[in-house]
This record gives C-alpha cells, sequence and structure tokens, in this order.
C-alpha cells in the first residue's frame, strides 16, 4: 500500500459514519438517562424540603394578644375572671390556667393590673397566619380583625415551641421534654453501644482466630445490621423491660433498645476502620517488641480513630432518627414535661413528630413540620459532623 | 571456617508449614556473630519465611506450625518459657517498604526504649534517640526536625529512620527483610554503607533479590530454592566458584 493510499484510508476510518454517529448517540442518550434520574431525585428532594419549610416555618412565630390583665384575689379561685369576657375565648386557656399558680408564687402581684401580651388561642394564631379550618368563629374573626387594627394583636417569636414540653392545645406544645428525651436516650446509646461495638471489633480484627466460630459471630453480626428495627423493639422489650425490669417508657429502655439496634453498625465500622490501618504498622510495632495490647492501642487505634467515631456518629444518628423499635417499649407517649431521670417516662423527637401528626388539630400540622425541621437540622449536623471526620483521617502513612 | 568466629543463631532441622503446605524442609545453618549473612533464591523459595522464623514474626500467622531449632546463642527461641515479646528485642526487624509509625521522628525512636523501660522521658531519651540516629548515619539529616513526622521523609531516609528504630532497642541481630527494595539506588548504596558499619555491633541477616548487592554487602550468603537450602557460604566462594550447579545457574542469571 502506497503512503497516499495508507492516509486516504485512516481519513476514512476517522471519518464519523452511521455506525460511529449511533455509538456517539447512545454514549449521549446514556448521560441523559443519569442527568434525568440525577434531576428526579433533586425534584424530590426540593419538594420535600420545600414542602416541610413552608408548613413548619409558621410555627416559628405564635399569635399574641394585648389585654388587660386584673390579678384580683377572685382570680385565684377562678381564672377567667383575669381577662375581660370579651377577649377571654382570644386567649390560650394554658396561659390563663398559670395565673393561680402565678399568683401563689408571687403574693404581691395580687390586686395590681397589667396590660400584657398573652399567648393567643389557637382558632386566633390559626386565623391569623391565614390556614383555611381555623375554626374561629365569625364574631370572633371581627373581633380580631378589630384588635389588629389598634395593633393589639400580633405573631411573635414562638419561644414556647422550645421551652415547652407537649401539650393538647397546639399553641402550647413544644419540643423540648422530646428533645431533652432524646439527647437522654442518645447519651445512654452511645454510652453502652460505643464501648461494647469497639471492643467487639478490635477482638474480632486484631485477636481472634479464624475459625468456624468467629465466622458464625462475622456473619451474624453483618446480617444483624440489615434486620428491620422494629425486631430490635421486640428484643428490647423481651430482655430489658420484661426480664430485666427497667420500667417501660424510660430513657433506660429506649437507650439499650437503640445501642442494640446500634452494635452492629458500629462494629462493622470500627472493623473496616482497623482493616484499613495497614499490616505494616503492626509488623513495625511488633518487630520492636511490642506486644498485641501496646500494638493495637498505641499504633492501630489510634489511626483507626477518625474511622471509629465515623461509623459511631452515623450509627448514633441512624439511632436519634428511630421511631419503630421505640413504639414497642413504650415511648409513644404523651409526655408533657421534660425527664428528670432515666427511668421517667420519655419520649424523643421522632416519637413527638410522628404523635403530633395524628392530631385531629390541624393547627398540630405545621408543629409537626416544624419538629421535622428541627430533626433534620440535628442530623445533618451529626452527619456533617462524621463527614468532617472522615475527610480528617484521609492522611497517608 | 575459623575457629575463633561464635555463632549467633544455630538452625538444625528446622521446617516449617503453612496449614498442609510444608514451606521449609528442614534447614540447617549457623549465622555468625558480627558478620553480615545474605539469603538470596527466586521468589518463593522460602528466604523470607525462613528470616520469619528467627525472631518468631511468623507466630501472627494462623495455620504457620514451626518444628526444629532455632538457637540464640545457645538458647532455643522456640522455648516454650520463652516471651515472644521479648524476643524481638534482642533480634529487631526491618521491613521490605519502609514503616515509620505516622508520628514525629523522636517519637519513632522513642517508642520502643519508653515501652521497654530502657530510659526515662528526658535527656536520657534525648541522648538515646540523637545515638540511634548517629548509628543509621541520618541523624545529620534530621537533628532539626525531630518533631516532623516521620513518614514525611524520603524513602531512604524513611528506611534508614527504620534501621535508626531498631537499633534503639539494642538488638543483638539485625534482620532486614529486602531493605533496598523500594528504594532508589543512590539510598541504597547508603542502605549498603550503614551496614557494613552495623556489622561491628550487630549481626545482620538480610534477604535481598539483588545478586550484586548480596556480593557487595555480604560477608556469607545462603542460596535457597523450594524450601531448601541449596549452599551456603562465604561470598566471594558463592559468587566465584559455588559449588552447586543450581547455585551457578541462579547467580549467572540463566534462571531464576
Amino acid at each position: 500500500m502506497s503512503d497516499a493510499s495508507k492516509s486516504n484510508a485512516l481519513r476514512a476510518d476517522l471519518r464519523a459514519d452511521k455506525r460511529k454517529r449511533r455509538r456517539a448517540r447512545a454514549d449521549m442518550r446514556f448521560k441523559w438517562y443519569g442527568l434525568t434520574a440525577l434531576g428526579l431525585a433533586m425534584l424530590f428532594l426540593v419538594f420535600f424540603f420545600v414542602d416541610i419549610i413552608s408548613k413548619g416555618l409558621p410555627a416559628f412565630q405564635q399569635a399574641e394578644i394585648l389585654v388587660q390583665v386584673s390579678y384580683s384575689e377572685s382570680v385565684k379561685s377562678n381564672y377567667n375572671r383575669a381577662v375581660d369576657k370579651r377577649y377571654r375565648k382570644l386567649i390560650s386557656r394554658s396561659w390563663l390556667r398559670t395565673i393561680p399558680m402565678q399568683l401563689e408564687e408571687h403574693p404581691d402581684m395580687i390586686g395590681t393590673t397589667a396590660e400584657q401580651w398573652v399567648l393567643a388561642d389557637y382558632r386566633v394564631d390559626q386565623f391569623l397566619k391565614g390556614h383555611e379550618g381555623h375554626k374561629l368563629k365569625k364574631k370572633y374573626q371581627k373581633l380580631v380583625r378589630q384588635l389588629q387594627e389598634e395593633g393589639k394583636v400580633r405573631l411573635a417569636f414562638n419561644s414556647g415551641f422550645f421551652s415547652n414540653g407537649d401539650s393538647k392545645l397546639p399553641e402550647n406544645a413544644g419540643i423540648l421534654a422530646s428533645a431533652v428525651g432524646s439527647v437522654l436516650v442518645l447519651l445512654l446509646t452511645m454510652l453502652f453501644a460505643v464501648p461494647v461495638g469497639v471492643m467487639t471489633a478490635i477482638y474480632l480484627e486484631e485477636f481472634a482466630p479464624d475459625n468456624r466460630f468467629t465466622q458464625l459471630i462475622e456473619v451474624n453480626i453483618n446480617n444483624l445490621a440489615a434486620i428491620p428495627s422494629i425486631l430490635y423493639g421486640l428484643l428490647g422489650l423481651a430482655i430489658f423491660i420484661n426480664f430485666m425490669g427497667v420500667p417501660r417508657s424510660s430513657a433506660l429502655a429506649g437507650g439499650l433498645t437503640l445501642a442494640l439496634m446500634t452494635l452492629p453498625i458500629i462494629i462493622i465500622a470500627t472493623r473496616a476502620a482497623l482493616r484499613a490501618v495497614p499490616e505494616s504498622i503492626r509488623e513495625a510495632a511488633y518487630g520492636l517488641g511490642a506486644s498485641s495490647l501496646q500494638t493495637v492501642w498505641h499504633h492501630v487505634l489510634p489511626l483507626a480513630m477518625p474511622g471509629i467515631l465515623t461509623g459511631s456518629i452515623i450509627g448514633l444518628a441512624q439511632a436519634m432518627g428511630e421511631t419503630a423499635p421505640l413504639l414497642i417499649v413504650g415511648m409513644m407517649a404523651y409526655i408533657p414535661e421534660a425527664p428528670h431521670s432515666i427511668l421517667a417516662a420519655t419520649t424523643v423527637l421522632p416519637a413527638q413528630v410522628y404523635t403530633w401528626s395524628g392530631e385531629s388539630i390541624r393547627a398540630f400540622e405545621e408543629r409537626t413540620a416544624a419538629g421535622i425541621m428541627v430533626l433534620l437540622a440535628v442530623l445533618l449536623s451529626l452527619n456533617a459532623l462524621a463527614i468532617r471526620l472522615r475527610n480528617r483521617s484521609e492522611q497517608t502513612w | 571456617m575459623a575457629t575463633d568466629m561464635k555463632n549467633k543463631l544455630t538452625i538444625r532441622g528446622l521446617k516449617l508449614w503453612y496449614g498442609d503446605f510444608e514451606a521449609l524442609h528442614g534447614i540447617d545453618l549457623d549465622i555468625l556473630a558480627g558478620k553480615v549473612t545474605a539469603f538470596i533464591g527466586p521468589s518463593g523459595c522460602g528466604k523470607s519465611t525462613f528470616l520469619r522464623c528467627l525472631n518468631r514474626m511468623n507466630d501472627r500467622i494462623a495455620g504457620c506450625r514451626v518444628e526444629g531449632d532455632v538457637l540464640l546463642e545457645g538458647n532455643d527461641i522456640y522455648a516454650p518459657d520463652v516471651d515472644v515479646v521479648q524476643l524481638r528485642t534482642h533480634i529487631g526487624m526491618v521491613f521490605q517498604k519502609p514503616n515509620p509509625f505516622p508520628k514525629s521522628i523522636y517519637e519513632n525512636i522513642a517508642y520502643a526504649p519508653r515501652i521497654h523501660g530502657m530510659v526515662q522521658d528526658g535527656p536520657d531519651m534525648d541522648e538515646l534517640v540523637e545515638t540511634a540516629l548517629r548509628k543509621a548515619s541520618i541523624w545529620d539529616e534530621v537533628k532539626d526536625k525531630l518533631q516532623q513526622p516521620g513518614t514525611a521523609l524520603s524513602g531512604g531516609q524513611q528506611q534508614r529512620l527504620c534501621i535508626a528504630r531498631t537499633i534503639a532497642v539494642q538488638p543483638d541481630v539485625i534482620l532486614m527483610d529486602e531493605p533496598c527494595s523500594a528504594l532508589d539506588p543512590i539510598a541504597t548504596a547508603k542502605i549498603e554503607e550503614l551496614m557494613d558499619e552495623l556489622k561491628q555491633e550487630y549481626t545482620i541477616v538480610i534477604v535481598t533479590h539483588n545478586m550484586q548487592q548480596a556480593a557487595r554487602a555480604s560477608d556469607y550468603t545462603a542460596y535457597f530454592y523450594l524450601g531448601d537450602l541449596i549452599e551456603y557460604g562465604e561470598t566471594s566462594q558463592i559468587f566465584t566458584a559455588p559449588s552447586n550447579q543450581r547455585t551457578e545457574d541462579y547467580i549467572t542469571g540463566r534462571f531464576g
């Protein structure tokens, strides 16, 4: 073949013909399938966030009314007398109820009057926020409009949402009790699951002989990580409540149950982190006459620590968002006050969200969404912490 | 062999199994004190396995079984009452890939003396660290950056740091498992020079794939093939007048 014809043949081969164009189109299509899938996922995510935030954001504001309150002696026995009959229905009963207690604590208030901002009834709140189904009677609607013109009605920051426990009156319901419960349960889970899980992983990875028995354990641990979480609830009920006599609904029962669920996750993550430590580091230590314990404690564990922490945090974050096993150990309870001990009846954030979502009063809807927002914020910060630790662990040796 | 030469290690009838596989078929070998002994042979011949028998690093491998005697100055290191951890302070090891701890240069050296309670932290430890680094001919390069991570050094420096780390425990024997295979020729030359100095104080056993290295750096050479010791003798004799045909074939590059 001459040089010229060789060059021509090459040119022909490089030219895009039908087959090559089809190949290029297939490439393009594949790229678009991927982009479509990604777009769809993004769409759902955006929809979810927009929905939750638009529903939940109003809950961070709460209606208040400026009224004349008279703390007369007779109010002690009948708190309804504290405000003018005209406005009584506009004011939250949960606030009115506290007046006798306030007077009990501060006797010097008796006989005084004050014009003050007080918590409004949830119907007023919903009406002001323009929600349908506010159920505020026509005559009160008019009154609220009138008060609004006089500047005696306002939407203020809802501090009660963070400082109150659950309540049957939506305007008074808050997440404090469940948030404290979540913290308690999570601390207990961490206290039990992390040491036990890390020690188990260290034994299996660094000390255990490789035999049938340890293989059986390994398979079982991997399976446990994939078991439906509600089964852990049944296990917790059987072991901790029925057998060990831990009080039902208590943070201890919930924490131990979630610890069971978190254990396999921590064990698997820790083993992976230990395995990622190069064998040469162990050899170096053994070669210098370090014992097994010294090798693990001084060299392997510090190197595996970021991985262990990451795995533990992800496990704990999962435990924090868990609801199903806690249903079984009785943590889906009405808890108006923050628990004062690990044996007291407790609820947790996801359980609180679930409870509110089942309430018939519409005003609970925005509180449900707000609860989800708080839960998401906590979980996202936990995951961000885990990612930071993972990035820090990407060192070379 | 001259009579004034002393055996540091005496190996008799050493057999080793990985599970059912017999990797070493009864090795008899005397390793002389104050000399550099090189183990050569094709890959998989058992020379590294044999080296690891000498400080019982093979104990860590599941299913590994050893028979026969390894005597360190007459003491059987496989005797039931021997503490393996203590044994390794007498027979140190340098590995194929430089493996400094991801800690400071100072800590790399000070770690082992500290865990063995040899000296207290403070001026004594500083002195020990300096001595070890000097003996490993790396002091001048690192004296100003002792607190920097050992992993930041170059490959050759890392390997000399590892040698210094081994020296710090003051062992009798230093085992080196292909210590230069990950290094460039200049770093390799430095390590070989270092071995020549170190043999004044220590007995050195080195596994190498590099014929020239064995010829240059060692006093005695042992040729292994398929789990057998084929030939053992003075390096000059092995490389110039091997008595075994297989040794000659390997050394001259006809196979292996």
